[in-house]
């Protein structure tokens, strides 16, 4: 089995390349399965399954969304197996820019817009820099310099990833995307993650409500960038 | 070079009644035909040499074959040239940085960019200056330097233009300039003195190339009379701008 993982900004146009990306895999004979994660809410399980393939909803409420995703790996794998599907989809919630919850063996595609402007490959981070694939979405929105403009930044912070333009709405790209799937390594064994992600490591993170300083222990960093170490 | 488009599906899976259509290097088509027909996406088709992969199922050949999967994929490597539809920037930062930018991205001089505005300054009333953020400038002026862009720094042997009227610019000069010398134009309008500029126009309906009508000589000889208007409406729409008052004068084409 295959295992790709469509992460990207909310709204960049996941689910719908995911879409017309799962048409195009059943034409190439391939059974897709597809777990969504989101943090409280998500409507796009509704839309995915008119496609007829098996979806399952993860919600990760408190949790960094990503870090369930990565947890929850191989309850996914388990599941989409028992689907007898020859290819695992999982569209993250994208909201941490912190994290990249991307396994070493599963194919790391980054769903980024155009229409976001040239410079917002430079503040992705991990999510863009470590994936194998980045799908551009939404260039009908914008002149082809812009595309290239675009395209050149995405090429200067992860110099070797595969391009992608696609279209969520008329399903340009989706087929291209479809290809580069079918053509991915199975998953087996033991998957490590391609960017450590950052864990509980302050207060915060467990649950501290009090902004003031004098409250918070950990490994902590301030406006001016200095870190430290508060506590025992 | 000779672009050949195979004949596809039109939006009921019927074969496009046009079943190849080659265009040679130095010739200037028009698509025309209703909202919705399909114009943008045989556009579109062309931009992403379809292979058979694309809604209609039309395949773009490259002097009779399938082009390189290397051209299709690494749009830097690709031969093709596009103004879209857009009427705006959405990149937030100035000219200068934008165009010295896209030139680099093409691996061409970013000191093109006074050429740039030189020559987006001949398409529009407004002028462009280095300074103007992208995102400020009017339809007018962005238009200008997407065609200025296009010409000067992309200067690819195939231009795909998706309707350049309507944006108040010089557009049978914005023509000539995209068509620069030798190149492959396929142009959309629905704007009577562009359509009659070229020497052939795909008539487009339900999703299919419905035919291919010939330029005929009757019809050039409107050309004359439609710039005549058109520079006519141009300048008073200029007079307009500047808040001036239209005389009986004036009222002669
Ligand atoms: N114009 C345009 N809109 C798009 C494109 N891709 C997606 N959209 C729209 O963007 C919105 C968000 O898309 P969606 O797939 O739900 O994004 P997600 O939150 O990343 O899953 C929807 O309204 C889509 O119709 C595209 O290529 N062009
Ligand atoms: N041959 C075709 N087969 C299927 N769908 C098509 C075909 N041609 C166009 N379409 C669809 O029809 C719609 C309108 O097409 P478009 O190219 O935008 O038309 P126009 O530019 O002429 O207004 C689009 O959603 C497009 O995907
Ligand atoms: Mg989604
Ligand atoms: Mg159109
Ligand atoms: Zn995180
Ligand atoms: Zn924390």
């Amino acid at each position: 089995m295959k295992m790709v993982i469509i992460a990207g900004t909310p709204g960049s146009g996941k689910t719908s390349v995911l879409m017309h990306a799962i048409k195009n895999l059943q034409d190439l004979g391939l059974r897709a399965a597809v777990v969504k994660v989101d943090c409280l809410w998500t409507e796009d399980d509704a839309r995915i399954k008119r496609l007829g393939v098996p979806v399952r909803v993860g919600l990760a409420r408190d949790m960094c969304p990503d870090h369930y995703s990565i947890y929850n790996t191989e309850e996914m794998i388990s599941w989409a197996s028992s689907e007898g599907a020859d290819v695992l989809l999982n569209e993250t919630a994208g909201l941490c820019l912190r994290c990249a919850p991307y396994p070493d063996r599963a194919l790391a595609v980054c769903v980024i817009d155009v229409t976001s402007g040239p410079n917002t490959p430079l503040k992705i981070g991990p999510l863009l820099t470590t994936a194998d694939v980045v799908v551009a979405t939404k260039g009908d929105l914008v002149s082809q310099a812009e595309r290239e403009v675009f395209r050149e930044r995405v090429v200067e912070v992860n110099p070797g990833c595969r391009i992608v333009e696609a279209n969520g709405l008329t399903g340009k790209g989706s087929r291209e995307l479809a290809d580069i799937i079918r053509d991915s390594r199975d998953i087996e064994g033991e998957m490590l993650l391609r960017h450590n992600p950052p864990l509980a490591v302050c207060t915060l993170c467990t649950g501290e409500l009090r902004t003031a300083k004098k409250h918070h222990r950990g490994v902590l960093r301030h406006l001016d960038g200095f870190t430290e170490y508060v506590g025992e | 070079m000779i672009i050949t488009i195979k004949g596809g599906f039109d939006k009921d899976g019927l074969p496009e009644c046009v079943r190849s259509v080659d265009v040679s290097s130095g010739e200037v088509i028009g698509i025309v035909g209703p909202t919705g027909s399909g114009k943008s996406s045989l556009i579109s088709d062309l931009e992403q040499f379809a292979q058979g992969d694309t809604p209609s199922r039309r395949y773009v050949l490259i002097d009779g074959f399938p082009p390189d999967p290397e051209i299709r994929h690494d749009p830097r490597r690709k031969p093709v040239a596009q103004l879209s539809q857009n009427m705006h920037f959405l990149a937030d930062m100035s000219v200068r940085e934008f165009i010295s930018m896209h030139a680099r991205s093409r691996g061409r001089d970013p000191g093109l960019l006074s050429k740039v505005l030189e020559m987006a300054n001949t398409l529009t009333g407004e002028p462009v200056h280095a300074d103007d953020n992208l995102t400020e400038l009017s339809g007018g002026q962005s238009r200008a330097l997407m065609v200025a862009d296009i010409a000067v720094i992309s200067d690819s042997p195939i231009v795909l233009i998706d309707e350049i009227e309507n944006a108040g610019i010089r557009k049978k000069e914005a023509l000539r300039l995209l068509s620069g010398e030798g190149k492959i134009v396929l142009v959309v309008t629905h704007d009577p003195l562009l359509a009659l500029m070229t020497e052939r126009r795909i008539v487009m309906r339900n999703g299919g190339m419905a035919k291919v009508i010939n330029t005929t000589d009757e019809e050039r000889r409107f050309c004359d009379s439609l710039f005549r208007v058109d520079t006519w409406l141009l300048s008073l729409r200029e007079l307009i701008r500047r808040g001036e008052v239209l005389s009986a004068t004036e009222a002669v084409i």
